[in-house]
């Protein structure tokens, strides 16, 4: 423990890159210490990142105009970084290569590394991910694309048996090092087999973590992250946000950037009510709270960046900050990733709880195609405003039942 | 004024056709059915099974129908198309216009007892079945008209009581679905067999294999029916499978190769395996086939295919082009007629979008309906699960 300290106190005058040469058995202890002594800011290491950040910037002298990235340029840069930093990553699912992927994530790999790192594969997912599974075994570091999340039911036995379990069923002898990747959740009007969120399914089995981007800078620092971690890792992105441009700080953008995982962020500070989102709800949260700032309520909006291991500690210490909580995701509701920040809190705070936790989520019932019934089964700004006044004992009166 | 002509490339001369009295020229018939014999295109490739003859009885009515209906398909997906990009249709959707003859000639040679199920390019599939252009439109539009309601979109067509069970998104898994469907109907003693249809993207999924072995072990009344348009999505199929002959994939389970593109070859090779299968268990039919659009409406189909390619098949083996000229071969109608049922076709695929247009979205309690079909009370839940919440039907 005491190391621990030491390392943590070492870490203040730290720039920006410091953090990935510290390795996993150090974040433990660091992250043990956060929670425990509650003296040190609760808020985590995370966001003593981004308090540093401005320090980094004025000591290396970098130029304040921010970049600006869209999440698909931060994925497919952090992509080839990575396979140039290490020759044992390599890329295998359907059209990564010649069609310069499905999403256009892989575009420009195939001709910078060739097809024997970035590889396509027939349309056979239990096949590939086994495949990848089994390089991994073998010292390889394969990134699995799976075309969309939904595909990966058809391998699931492998991500779930064959990559998350192995290290523990061998004492530690076999670990996978693989990340699996690709589009969850909902898209526009793809219907009901093209838009299940599989966090809830994944994040539920030890043995994996899974990771769940937003913004580009989430984007490029957890997929490094996810590569370079010894243990199989589920990367949950949003077919929706490939499009969409983020400011990028100067550090993001070195090569050796990474994110750690199992950190949530602060996205919004507040003191009223707090909301936690993944992917793309978090910019659905940061309207709400724009939208409730109005209403003279402050939101803080966590952007839980990791639905395995799960900040549970920066979700407590916001919880106690606040006393009110809405869970915000697009998957299905009933044991969802909600259900659980909930029992979390109320294991954890339950005596700093002003109000019942509120879960906002997607329709208990298949997604419809027919446009109108596609937004009502998945959360809009609207419910997130009305389910945080609720907590804040400011709603109208409840509409009767449907 | 006739001339006699057996070879099916002649068109008949301008001159002819101009010169035709309107006193000799009959209209074409809709209902002769006197017997014709085309041959097929190329003769049929066999795989543990002596294949069928390549010549195919048909008649002047089925020859007319075949040219109505598939210029009706061809329109249906060409006006898909235009909705497409003018965002009417959302989501994913993936086009037929090429396989039309698959179809065609399926339905021919087959009863509305026996079952088809296929993946997400169904639109015409359904047609075929005995769907209508209405229920066709205002499903891809998401209205309540559409054959799903709306609820399903352009990849859950059905229609079951044509024994039409869709309309399936993930690739591969309507082949088990499939050999299921042989599998009751074998349980029930119906004496109707299953077309399970497939791509060549599809064709190396593990699960096929395994409902095939199955199939054989029990002589399921199962025609697995390849469509190889030779690209699975973006992929080449020599760059896909190790052996692209996917009417050899079966190994023990016999197999024939049919120009997909050719409606009579179809209609002979599924009646040949409707006898087949009731007496000896499953059979593989590879369709020899081609699509003019991309893999869906988001790929533009030129990045991994020549365009002079695609242009090649449509002058070369255009189905709809084959059967003119087999009409205008045998004089059973004349350019104009053609020509006028091709605007007929149009016709009545406009009039459908704007019928479909006017169709309203579903209705908001359609959101809870359908989860099951015997709810037992059970809650469900909206976005917001203490604002909208319902009990299941």
């Amino acid at each position: 423990m005491a190391i621990g300290v030491a390392s943590f106190n070492l870490l203040q005058p730290v720039i920006g890159n410091y953090f990935c040469l510290i390795d996993e058995n150090m974040w433990g202890i660091i992250r043990q210490n956060v929670g425990v002594t509650g003296g040190l800011s609760s808020q985590g290491l995370g966001n003593h990142m981004m308090r540093l950040r401005p320090v980094a910037s004025a000591m290396r002298n970098y130029s304040s105009a921010t970049k600006e990235m869209t999440v698909r340029d931060a994925l497919n840069s952090a992509l080839d970084e990575e396979m140039a930093a290490d020759p044992n990553v390599f890329v295998m699912g359907e059209e990564v290569g010649e069609y310069q992927g499905a999403y256009k994530i892989t575009k420009g790999l195939l001709d910078k590394y060739g097809p024997e790192r970035v590889v396509d594969t027939p349309i056979t997912e239990a096949g590939f991910a086994g495949i990848g599974v089994g390089a991994a075994y073998h010292g390889l570091r394969p990134v699995i694309e799976f075309m969309t999340f939904n595909f990966s039911m058809q391998a699931i036995d492998h991500v779930i048996n064959s990559a998350a379990k192995s290290n523990y069923m061998s004492a530690g002898q076999i670990n996978v090092p693989i990340v699996f990747r690709g589009p969850n959740g909902p898209a526009a009007g793809v219907g009901a087999q093209h838009s299940q969120c599989y966090g809830a399914w994944y994040g539920s089995v030890p043995g994996l973590k899974v990771l769940v981007p937003y913004s580009s800078e989430d984007a490029r620092g957890l997929l490094k992250a996810a590569i370079r971690d010894p243990d199989p890792v589920v990367f949950l992105e949003n077919e929706l946000l490939y499009g969409e441009s983020f400011p990028v700080s100067a550090e993001s953008l070195d090569s050796s950037f990474c994110l750690p995982i199992g950190k949530a962020k602060i996205e919004r500070e507040g003191k009223d009510i707090t909301i936690t989102a993944f992917s793309k709800m978090v910019g659905y949260a940061l309207k709400a709270a724009e939208i409730l700032e109005k209403d003279g309520i402050n939101a803080e909006v966590i952007n839980l960046r990791s639905i395995r291991p799960l900040d549970r500690a920066t979700i407590n210490a916001s919880v106690r900050k606040t006393n009110r909580l809405v869970t915000v995701e697009e998957g299905f509701p009933q044991h969802g990733i909600g259900a659980e920040i909930c029992a979390s809190v109320v294991e954890d705070s339950f005596g700093y709880l002003d109000a019942p936790v509120e879960r906002i989520a997607g329709a208990d019932v298949p997604t419809p195609y027919a446009a109108n019934l596609e937004r009502m089964a998945f959360p809009q700004i609207e419910d997130i405003v009305r389910a945080a006044k609720r907590a804040c004992y400011r709603s109208v009166p409840m509409s009767a039942t449907a | 004024m006739t001339l006699a002509r057996r070879s099916s490339g002649f068109l008949k001369p301008l001159s002819t056709a101009c010169s035709s009295s309107f006193l000799h020229r009959r209209p074409y018939s809709t209902d002769d059915t006197t017997t014709i014999t085309v041959e097929t295109s190329v003769p049929f490739t066999g795989h543990n099974c002596e294949p069928p003859s390549r010549s195919v009885d048909t008649n002047p009515k089925e020859l007319m129908t075949f040219f109505t209906d598939m210029a009706l398909m061809r329109r249906m997906e060409i006006a898909a198309d235009s909705l497409y990009k003018s965002k009417l249709i959302r989501g994913f959707c993936h086009l037929y216009d090429g396989q039309e003859a698959v179809s065609i000639g399926m339905e021919a040679a087959i009863t509305k007892k026996d079952c088809i199920i296929t993946a997400y390019r169904d639109h015409c599939l359904f047609l075929g079945r005995g769907g209508t252009l209405l229920e066709s439109f205002a499903e891809l539009m998401g209205r309540t008209a559409g054959c799903s309601n709306g609820k399903g979109g352009s990849m859950h067509f059905y229609k079951k009581e044509a024994c039409f069970y869709g309309g399936h998104g993930i690739v591969g898994a309507q082949v088990p679905l499939g050999c299921g469907l042989a599998f009751a109907q074998k349980y029930r003693k119906e004496g109707h067999v299953t077309f399970t249809m497939y791509g060549d993207g599809a064709a190396n999924q593990g699960q096929l294999f395994e409902a095939l072995n199955m199939a054989a072990l029990w002589d399921l009344p199962a025609i697995l029916v390849c469509e190889n348009n030779h690209y699975g999505m973006g992929t080449a199929e020599w760059r896909a499978a190790k052996s692209p002959a996917y009417y050899k994939r079966g190994d023990y389970v016999p197999g024939l190769k049919v120009d997909g593109m050719d409606a009579f070859a179809v209609k002979q090779a599924c009646k040949f395996a409707k006898e087949h299968v009731l007496k000896n268990g499953p059979i593989i039919l590879e369709m020899d086939t081609y699509r003019y659009h991309g893999h869906s409406m988001s790929d533009p189909g030129s990045t991994y295919r020549t365009r002079d390619e695609i242009s090649g098949v449509r002058q070369e083996r255009d189905p709809i082009e084959r059967i003119r000229k087999l009409i205008l071969a045998h004089d059973l109608a004349t350019e104009k007629e053609l020509k006028d049922i091709e605007k007929q076709a149009r016709k009545e695929v406009d009039e459908a979008i704007v019928k479909a247009k006017e169709s309203p979205m579903p209705d908001e309690p359609e959101l809870f309906t359908n989860v099951y079909r015997k709810g037992f009370g059970v809650e469900s839940f909206g976005a917001d699960r203490k604002e909208l919440r319902t009990t299941l039907p």
